[in-house]
């Protein structure tokens, strides 16, 4: 997984993420990074790499209590 | 140490109320420090001005702290540069926090061995002093009126005449040239009815000059997003001269009272909390928004327009004051080489085409800064949060950490004065300064740009390996018989009784990336015009009149 700066433009990438969310609501948003996160995953290609970059995204967030319950029932 | 005491610049009666009717060159309107550094770089170019100033004092508060590498370059030419320096703050980097953590620090690119650093801090009414004293060495050149007020404008044929409002009555001033350096909320602009319409930020911002006790330890730039000492939001701590601190607190947009927001008794509490310091004394506090926005033409016929009073921008990333020192820069030796007769009014056209895309550059990044920051919906503050929190583990994530993209010179790549890009891999390309590098191992030697862009010349640095090259001597001889304005430099070994530039080591060789018989030619702002690898008598002459603008095309179509 590449940690480092591998992007050309960052603020030019943030801006257009930014542009692809105009005028969505909450749940067409976040519909929209899950298929952006499909299509990137295709650029990707490797399944190591692919999980990398999961376990990353995932360090430090935690299942709300609420959920946790709902496990316990 | 007790606030700061404004000066008070008398009124001085002009020879138009007694009937006296001189024409000027050039007006400017406004004596801030764009208004300032125009003055006294047409003074340093051998031409007169008046500026027209309606206040009698310098600016309230300290507006804009934040001095570039370039604009000291810029500022050096009148001995203001050292004086800013030795009075503000130098810094060359900064810290960013997320939170009540550390996520990031930066450095900003520049050459180890540069003559500036990357920024120096100091309060506008403190920069504007130094550059009043310069102006008052150049009294000569530069008739600074206070408490004149202009309230009219009219263009005819041969310029504009301006009227101007005095204590003591009104009066009518024409001059060839007007710029109109008079801010955000200009006169001038407002008497040609320019529109200056753009993009509002809906948040607003609470400014202060603040002194503590006991003071905080000598810091770089700090920006916290979502600070424990002011939820949701985000904040900026700058240290500035004279040991005050500048703080700056996002506040948001609806429900908020700019009135209420500014009032110690509101203020203070929320510096105390920034700062950890109960002994905090408020010198100036104000609360703003802004707006990102310029006028569609810089030039209208004889008038001009620069600063604030063209083009607007975020404050993040200190690009307002320093885009307004480059107007200056950019538009003073092109006024002066007309003046003198030395370039077509063509000339005067390329302020627009290269000042306007410096605009747009210094709009797109700062409106960039203010969308990361502000975070107008919940997926942008989502978006905004992922970033943060990915920033402390990986790199990537720190590049799109966007606190401000601090200002830089502008590059002029596509400028209508550029010449020949012949074949170099590295170095300044045509648009770009140059690094203003030592000139020898002994920095009180000087540096590089020490000697460039003097007067109204262009300047040839010509790489020469030989002491004995008559080829190259002819040559030279020859681009000098052209007579054009031209001040020619050879960079390791001297020729004939040319300026002669040591470089023992290479460094300016290698900076350049100039072999033997390389050839640079700067214009008189120090800016790259065109580059060869080897010396050709015709395409020099003719890259000496591109820079002068002898190749533009009128507005109506006949060539200057």
């Amino acid at each position: 997984m590449k940690s480092d700066p591998n992007l050309s433009d960052p603020d030019g990438f943030f801006e257009a993420l930014i542009a692809a969310h105009e005028g969505l609501d909450e749940a067409t948003g976040n519909l929209l990074n899950a298929r952006l996160v499909l299509l990137l995953a295709n650029q990707v290609g490797d399944l190591a790499v692919l999980r990398e970059s999961l376990a990353a995204a995932r360090e430090g967030l935690e299942p709300p209590p609420a959920a946790e319950a709902a496990t316990a029932e | 140490m007790p606030g700061y005491l404004y000066p008070s610049f008398p009124f001085r009666r002009p020879p138009e109320l007694d009937g006296k009717q001189p024409a000027y060159a050039v007006a400017i309107v406004g004596g801030g420090p764009v208004g300032l550094t125009l003055a006294l770089d047409l003074a340093e170019r051998g031409q007169s001005c008046v500026v027209l100033q309606a206040a009698s004092t310098v600016s309230e508060g300290s507006r804009a702290i934040c001095w570039s590498k370039r604009s000291l370059e810029i500022l050096d030419r009148f001995g203001v540069a050292e004086p800013m320096l030795r009075r503000g703050f130098t810094w060359n980097g900064g810290r960013v926090y997320h939170g009540a953590e550390e996520i990031y620090r930066f450095t900003l690119p520049r050459e180890p061995d540069e003559k500036f650093p990357a920024f120096v801090n100091l309060q506008q009414y403190l920069t504007e002093e130094m550059l009043l004293a310069a102006v008052a060495e150049r009294a000569q050149w530069i008739d600074l009126r206070w408490q004149s007020r202009v309230d009219g404008l009219r263009l005819e044929p041969g310029g504009a005449v301006l009227h101007v409002a005095t204590p003591e009555g009104g009066y009518d001033l024409p001059a060839r040239f007007v710029v109109a350096c008079d801010g955000a909320r200009s006169t001038v602009r407002a008497l040609m009815a320019v529109p200056f319409e753009g993009r509002v930020f809906e948040d607003h911002f609470l400014i202060a000059d603040v002194e503590v006790s006991p003071d905080l330890p000598s810091s770089e730039r700090r920006f916290w997003f979502l600070p424990e000492f002011h939820p949701g939001e985000t904040a900026l701590l700058h240290r500035q001269g004279d040991g005050l601190w500048r703080v700056d607190f996002q506040l948001g947009w609806d429900g908020v009272d700019a009135q209420a927001e500014k009032a110690p008794e509101r203020a203070l509490p929320r510096i105390r909390a920034m700062l950890g310091r109960q002994d905090v004394r408020l010198h100036w506090a104000s609360v703003y928004t802004f707006q990102a926005r310029r006028i569609a033409q810089l030039r209208h016929g004889p008038v001009f327009f620069a600063g604030d009073a063209a083009h607007q921008v975020s404050p993040f990333g200190a690009r307002g004051g320093n885009s307004g020192i480059q107007d200056a820069d950019n538009l003073g030796w092109k006024l002066a080489l007309v003046l003198s007769g030395h370039a077509p009014d063509a000339l005067l056209d390329s302020y627009h085409a290269e000042r306007s895309t410096a605009a747009d550059e210094n709009i797109r990044i700062t409106s960039r800064t203010t969308d990361f920051m502000t975070a107008k919906t919940a997926m942008r503050a989502r978006l905004r949060t992922a970033v943060l929190g990915l920033a402390k583990r990986h790199g990537f994530a720190r590049a799109l950490v966007n606190s401000g993209r601090l200002s830089t010179a502008t590059v002029y790549r596509d400028s209508p004065l550029n010449g020949d890009d012949q074949g170099f891999a590295g170095g300044p390309p045509p648009g770009a300064p140059c690094a203003n590098l030592p000139a020898s191992a002994n920095p009180s030697d000087g540096y590089l740009l020490d000697g460039l862009g003097t007067d109204i010349q262009c300047d040839l640095l010509y790489f020469n390996a030989e002491s004995a090259n008559p080829a190259a001597l002819a040559k030279l001889a020859a681009i000098q018989a052209a007579e054009q304005p031209l001040s020619i430099t050879c960079v390791g070994q001297p020729l004939g009784n040319h300026w002669f530039q040591a470089d023992p080591t290479g460094r300016i060789a290698r900076a350049f990336a100039a072999r033997p018989d390389s050839v640079y030619l700067l214009r008189p702002d120090q800016h790259v015009a065109a580059r060869w690898r080897t010396l050709d008598t015709e395409r020099v002459i003719a890259g000496i009149r591109r820079a002068l603008g002898h190749d533009l095309r009128r507005a109506d179509g006949r060539t200057a």
